[in-house]
């Protein structure tokens, strides 16, 4: 097949359209934090997850050291039931703790791991029970103006009523 | 013009049916010259050059400047609410699964549909078809599929450059110039866009819109009048139909992708 002068500057452009994609890809989409380390899955409950999402972030002291894979409800114990694939290259005692964290004000929601002090080390399928939920903005308003009300009423129990 | 005579309205509906059946039998066959192009990829090389590589200018400069006003205007509102470090997102997002598809595809019907349109119906009003015919070439082997499957391939390329380059152009205004932290609007984009629902689905937005601008613009050339007048109005409706067929395919396109 005889070349033309036309192929240089095609070829050139379909590399452009090509690393367009995989820029998109790798560097706008982050395709590689479906990552191809092998993982172990653990499992933990949570009373309420907040705005947690799947592929949200599972971090120890700032670290990413896993993800989120699911997420969904159990109606026996009423709980949301949160599965983790954890990257095999770190390993935590089997009683750490969990809580549902944010990165900064309204970032977006994360689990924090806090390794806890036992020899034996999280396998595959373990489950982790102790938790903490997350903060919920309209929970923390409700009891913060519960606890103005009640120092309210027992700062006026000596006076009148208003 | 008494155009509510029965007979009137009638001699339209036909007019239009007849048309809607001959190009989608046009359609078919374009599609069907898959096989026989790839065999001649030649040509089609040829005219990805052409539909391409000279488009890449006006898409490189127009995804900088969108990509630089998005930047600009998202962050306007989003300092309203205290959470300019969600700019990446907005940026990346508002253009991998809208903007760069369908800009794109405007500035390719306006770029490379007209020239299709125009050089096929110049080649229809000096008669090179009609000779082509007489050779026993068949012109939709020969003209049109080369240009339709370049048109194919180029656009989703072209859109992809597009989305890249106007991420980028809200990088530069977002974190060189405003001063938004560069880390957290790497990590907010990174953390909600997908690679299968808008990096993927932005792409086979492009690839139905590189279809629909391709095959207008032959159509429209194949069928113009071989007349000065003809070959610009036939330019004119591509611009037009290309246009709304996008925006309209857009609308559809977007709430299948979101009901599924």
């Amino acid at each position: 097949m005889e070349r033309s002068k036309n192929d240089l500057w095609v070829g050139l452009f379909v590399l452009m359209g090509a690393a367009a994609i995989l820029f998109l890809a790798l560097q706008a989409a982050n395709l590689l934090s479906l990552n191809f380390q092998s993982t172990y899955r653990i499992e933990a409950k949570f009373d309420n997850v907040g705005g947690l999402k799947p592929k949200a972030a599972v971090r120890s002291g700032g670290v990413v050291v896993g993800r989120v894979e699911s997420i969904s409800f159990d109606d026996t114990t009423f709980q949301a039931r949160v599965k983790m694939a954890m990257e095999t290259r770190y390993s935590f005692p089997k009683d750490s703790s969990m809580k549902i964290l944010t990165s900064g004000l309204l970032g977006e929601q994360y689990i924090g791991i806090e390794a806890g002090a036992e020899e034996k080390v999280l396998g595959e399928g373990d489950r982790i029970t102790a938790t903490q939920s997350a903060m919920v903005l309209e929970n923390m308003i409700g009891q913060f103006l519960y606890n103005k009300a009640a120092e309210g009423g027992s700062a006026n129990q000596g006076g009148s009523d208003k | 013009m008494s155009w509510y005579k029965p007979s009137d309205v009638g001699y339209a509906v036909r007019v239009k049916l007849d048309d809607m059946g001959y190009s989608a039998r046009l359609f078919l066959r374009l599609l069907s010259t898959f096989q026989p192009s790839l065999r001649r990829f030649r040509l089609v090389v040829d005219q990805i050059h052409f539909l391409g590589n000279y488009s890449l200018a006006i898409i490189v400069v127009s995804g900088l400047f969108v990509g630089f006003v998005l930047g600009l205007q998202g962050y306007y509102t989003l300092q309203r609410y205290g959470s300019s470090e969600a700019l990446g997102l907005l940026v990346a997002l508002s253009l991998v699964r809208e903007l760069g598809p369908v800009v794109a595809a405007l500035l390719f019907a306006g770029r490379a549909g007209t020239s299709l349109t125009a050089e096929i119906g110049l080649m229809k009003a000096g008669e090179q078809l009609s000779a082509m015919e007489m050779m026993a070439v068949d012109p939709v082997h020969r003209v049109l599929a080369p240009r339709f499957w370049g048109g194919v391939i180029a656009m989703p390329l072209l859109a992809a450059v597009f989305s890249a380059v106007g991420i980028l152009g809200g990088w530069v205004v977002g974190v060189l110039m405003i001063g938004v932290d560069g880390g957290s609007f790497w990590s907010q984009m990174q953390g909600g866009v997908d690679v299968w629902k808008d990096v993927g689905n932005g792409v086979v937005k492009s690839i139905v819109f590189g279809f629909t601008v391709s095959f207008i613009a032959l159509l429209q050339g194949y069928e113009a009048q071989a007349t000065p007048e003809g070959v610009s109005s036939a330019t004119t409706r591509t611009v037009v139909m290309a246009s709304l067929s996008v925006l309209g395919l857009d609308f559809i396109l977007t709430a299948m992708m979101f009901s599924i």
